[in-house]
């Protein structure tokens, strides 16, 4: 990068040094100057079709398009300060709008619009389309998948079409007729139905690719946005979970270039509906007479650090690969003296569902986004083995685990079961101990994922009753074994996990930012291979 | 269609030469007339010197652009590191225009031959001719022509006995205007859908299939093999007027003519000549009212401005327009010109390839405008908001389409304004047949 030839150009007044190639609306964006724009996005090849991001360049006699132009040295670039550029962008808007049905208030790009806030932003207040004039119309098409087209607010940017073609590999979009007759077109005998195909929704600019799933759940402005990570597999997607009061209403790649670049897979959309589920553990519980009842915190912590403080030997822990690694270094610690069989099992599906244009981004098989995690603090995957060690072993801890097709008699043996988890499968009910934990969220914390990238995840939304993130559960539970203080954040069991396992040194939350970053190189090897 | 029509005696005769002579088409026929000489000769020269002869010539290309000939083949890289291409646009749609038509029906060999030539100059292996598929008869002449050429080894891997190889096929449209445009030419030919392609890159940088590629017009390439036999001197002696106009221009004159038809003039040559001596003027009674010179995509000039209009690149635009492919549109006192530029304006909405805001919408917007003028519903801000609609579609897009509807309706609106605001008014009532 270093020895890259460097251009500096001035736009706006701003004056912006850049690498040679970039283009002019690339570079406007590191000057601080939004170029309004439709049919460019980094993530796809340059159509240049909208003709939104017409700029002044002194000495070139006609605007030139942002998108396409490369920025060069010495250039003078007027986006804002240009009245012959704003004139062309309010030309572009209205005309984008004399075929629009104008129905925002019952468009779910509402709020969110690219169309609406470029109109608002420097649009004419009023049409001069006269209204004896007919304006396009097509019906709704279902395109399959998660999709739906309203070719009546579709602006013809192509990033659907370009997504299709250029980075799903998939050619089943096209636009189909000419003039303002046109549309886009679905290849008769296929469908919306690729892995990656969701994408289109989020590129549309504005109202015309939909998701059925979300269609009418919600108003853009009602939503709150929270940094994440999917947990739909091992890949680590960037992703918000948008929520209304607490619900997640539905999950969005947010664009991480080492990651998924602008993209998630369908599978991963899904995964906020784990999120809203109503079977939770809503208060502590204690064994009493052959029953759980609900307890207070105090109580229940005081009972549980009792069974450990009473039992050694061997332990064994149960945990989900979905864990946060924070909660999975501490389980490790608050077992610190038993003789440990510390196992995980991950769902796996056949085969990989790779997005084709983007190297190395791919639906894994492996579904769970912090196997990674788990393996580098020495969690095996070993299920069945730690199954029949729980037979002969002096304490059981589970730690989000589902038990799916494990049966009491597997977990008698101990005796001691501590539960930490969200849901109270059966099998849990013979715990001495529940512990209601928060999911993915509900709390702070981090993953890493596959190719060994540490990766945080802040908290969306309340969790339900009493339930707690597993990190604080267990970090109270240290204490009152008399082996550290209560902490006070998931990123401070993060500053002890980093500072006592050699992989994650000298990171921080500060440090991982919300992008992530990869573990030493050494154990990332480890983790890739 | 009773053509072609005699030749006046104030034409130039190169290019139509041979135009109704049906022996003219057949291979030995060509050789017969001089044919095959210009391609032998240039083989044996250089692809450079070939290049700077062209040059020397002041060839213009014929499609609409005027943008010198050998320039434009200097163009390509002169370390061949990939394929070169060479298309033919014979993709002839511009409304009014139909001299490349004429080009292929008679004279197919010289076409054939002026590409070879150029093949050769910018080292090209392979040319497509891409013809607009309605010309049915053009491409069977064509395609005869062609299977001639390979059978007398013209053309294939030794052109006329050379070292060069040259492969020829004739590619046909399917019904698109924008496919005349260069890169949307190009696209077609991949069997792509035919949008413009932004530039730059270049197509003698990226052309057709990612190769360097030339793209000239049929009747650019037609006088190729002239300029070489007869050399670049005599070509640029045919001259009227500026300099940087020389040669013979086919125009294609349609309209209210007594005689319409292409005829060959030099460049330079008076437009009042070509309408009232060649074309025989207006039929009794009537008076010129309007030209549209270079076919429908160029601004309209008054009677005034065509009786003054110089034939040429320099002179059409001294005149406010444009010389364009040729195709000259006369209209007499009877023309509607706004139900005239309606109909220009259809044309164009329906020809957008739809990737460009300001064109997919501004031209159906422009449609519906001069339709409500011309239903009597019209209102005076009307006449504004389409010098409005027009100015916002001019220079914005990319490719020239939105400006060619823009162009023609802009300019009769300010110099036939009087005719919009009868309707306007009242005054002219509304012809319902015609919206």
């Amino acid at each position: 990068m270093a020895d890259q030839e460097r251009v500096t150009l001035a736009i706006d007044g701003m004056e912006i040094t850049v690498p040679k190639g970039t283009t002019i609306l690339e570079a406007a964006k590191q000057a601080g100057v939004l170029i309004p724009h439709y049919c460019y996005h980094p993530g796809l090849p340059v159509a240049g079709v909208c003709r939104m991001c017409l700029v002044e360049i002194e000495g070139v006699p006609k605007l030139q398009i942002g998108c396409a132009t490369p920025a060069a040295e010495g250039q003078t670039v007027r986006v804002n300060e240009s009245e012959q550029a704003k004139h062309a962008r309010q030309g572009v808007l209205e005309f984008l709008l004399i075929n629009h049905p104008l129905d925002c208030p019952i468009c779910d790009q509402a709020g969110e619009c690219e169309l609406q806030n470029y109109v608002f932003q420097e649009g004419r207040a009023r049409t001069r389309y006269s209204p004896t004039y007919p304006k396009r119309f097509n019906p709704v098409e279902d395109f399959g998948g998660d999709v739906l087209y309203v070719p009546n607010r579709c602006i013809l940017c192509t990033r659907c079409v370009r997504f299709m073609d250029h980075v799903a590999g998939e050619h089943v979009l096209n636009v189909s007729e000419r003039g303002d007759r046109a549309y886009i077109g679905i290849h008769p005998q296929r469908q919306l139905d690729h892995p990656w195909a969701g994408n289109v929704v989020d590129l549309c600019p504005v109202g015309s690719l939909l998701s059925k799933d979300f269609l009418h759940k919600a108003r853009a402005w009602e939503l709150d946005h929270t940094p994440s990570v999917c947990t739909g597999c091992s890949q680590g997607c960037n992703v918000n979970l948008d929520t209304r009061a607490h619900s997640v209403v539905r999950v969005r790649p947010r664009p991480n270039a080492e990651v998924n670049k602008y993209f998630m897979c369908d599978h991963g959309r899904q995964t906020y509906r784990a999120m809203n589920r109503g079977d939770r553990i809503e208060a502590p519980l204690v064994a009493e007479g052959g029953a759980l009842v609900a307890a207070d915190w105090d109580h229940t912590l005081a009972r549980a650090a009792q069974i450990l403080k009473g039992s050694s030997g061997t332990a064994v822990a149960l945990v989900s690969p979905s864990a946060s690694t924070e909660a999975l270094y501490l389980l490790k610690a608050v077992l610190d003296g038993f003789t440990m069989t510390a196992a995980f099992r991950v769902e796996r599906a056949d085969g990989e569902q790779p997005l084709a244009g983007i190297a190395g981004l791919s639906l894994r098989s492996e579904r769970a986004p912090n196997v990674a995690g788990a393996t580098l603090l020495g969690y095996e995957e070993s299920f069945d083995r730690a199954l029949e060690a729980a037979r002969q072993a002096a304490v059981v801890v589970v730690l989000d685990e589902d038990l799916d097709g494990v049966t009491s008699d597997m977990l008698k043996g101990s005796g001691n079961l501590i539960y930490l988890g969200r849901a109270l499968p059966d099998v849990a009910r013979s715990a001495r101990v529940v512990l209601p934990v928060t999911n993915v969220a509900e709390e702070d914390g981090s993953f890493v994922n596959r190719d060994g990238r540490v990766q945080r995840y802040l908290q969306a939304k309340s969790g339900p009753g009493m339930a707690r993130p597993a990190w604080w559960i267990l970090s109270e539970l240290l204490a009152e074994l008399g082996r550290g203080e209560p902490l006070g954040s998931a990123a401070e069991a993060f500053e002890i996990l980093a500072a006592k396992e050699r992989a994650f040194d000298g990171m921080s939350y500060g440090s991982l930012g919300l992008k992530g970053v990869r573990v030493g190189n050494g154990t990332a090897a480890e983790v890739t291979a | 269609m009773g053509y072609p029509h005699k030749p006046h005696p104030r034409e130039t005769l190169v290019l139509s030469e041979h135009f109704g002579d049906s022996d003219a088409r057949t291979y030995d026929g060509w050789v017969k007339r001089g044919g095959y000489r210009a391609l032998e000769q240039a083989l044996g020269m250089e692809p450079q010197a070939v290049i700077d002869e062209v040059k020397a010539s002041g060839l213009r290309g014929r499609g609409g652009a005027g943008f010198p000939a050998g320039v434009k083949w200097d163009f390509m890289p002169k370390q061949k590191s990939k394929r070169h291409y060479l298309c033919c646009n014979a993709d002839e749609s511009e409304p009014g225009t139909f001299k490349d038509r004429e080009i292929m029906r008679w004279t197919p060999h010289a076409l054939i031959e002026g590409c070879a030539i150029a093949a050769h100059a910018i080292r090209a292996e392979v040319v497509y001719v891409y013809i607009r598929g309605e010309f049915t008869e053009a491409i069977a002449v064509m395609q005869q022509a062609l299977d001639e050429a390979y059978a007398k080894g013209v053309l294939g891997r030794k052109a006329l006995g050379s070292g060069t190889s040259i492969d020829m096929y004739i590619h046909r449209g399917a019904g698109a205007y924008i496919c005349g445009e260069e890169t949307a030419l190009m696209n077609s030919i991949e069997g792509k859908r035919g949008n413009p392609r932004i530039r730059p890159p270049f197509p003698a940088a990226v052309g057709v299939f990612g190769m360097p590629t030339t793209i000239n017009n049929v009747e650019t390439l037609g006088s190729v093999p002239h300029i070489m036999t007869r050399g670049a001197e005599w070509y640029k002696s045919l001259s009227l007027s500026s300099p940087k106009s020389t040669g013979t221009k086919l125009m294609s004159v349609c309209g209210h003519v007594a005689r319409p038809g292409n005829f060959e003039i030099t460049m330079g040559f008076p437009m009042k000549d070509l309408i009232y001596d060649l074309c025989g003027g207006m039929s009794p009674g009537r008076t010129l009212k309007a030209v549209i010179p270079g076919g429908s995509s160029v601004p309209v000039l008054d009677r005034e401005e065509a009786e003054n209009c110089v034939l040429d690149y320099e002179g059409c635009v001294a005149a406010g327009t444009m010389l364009g492919s040729g195709g000259m549109i006369v209209f007499d006192d009877t023309a509607d010109m706004v139900y005239q530029m309606m109909r220009i304006a259809k044309f164009y909405a329906h020809e957008s390839c739809a990737q460009c805001t300001q064109c997919r919408e501004g031209t159906a917007w422009t449609v519906r405008i001069l339709q409500k003028i011309l239903s009597g519903r019209g209102e005076m801000q009307d006449l504004d908001l389409l010098l409005d609609v027009g100015e916002m579609m001019t220079g914005k897009t990319i490719c020239v389409l939105s400006d060619s509807c823009a162009a023609p309706v802009g300019s009769a609106v300010q110099k036939f304004r009087g005719e919009f605001e009868a309707y306007i008014k009242g005054a002219r009532q509304p012809a319902v047949a015609l919206v």
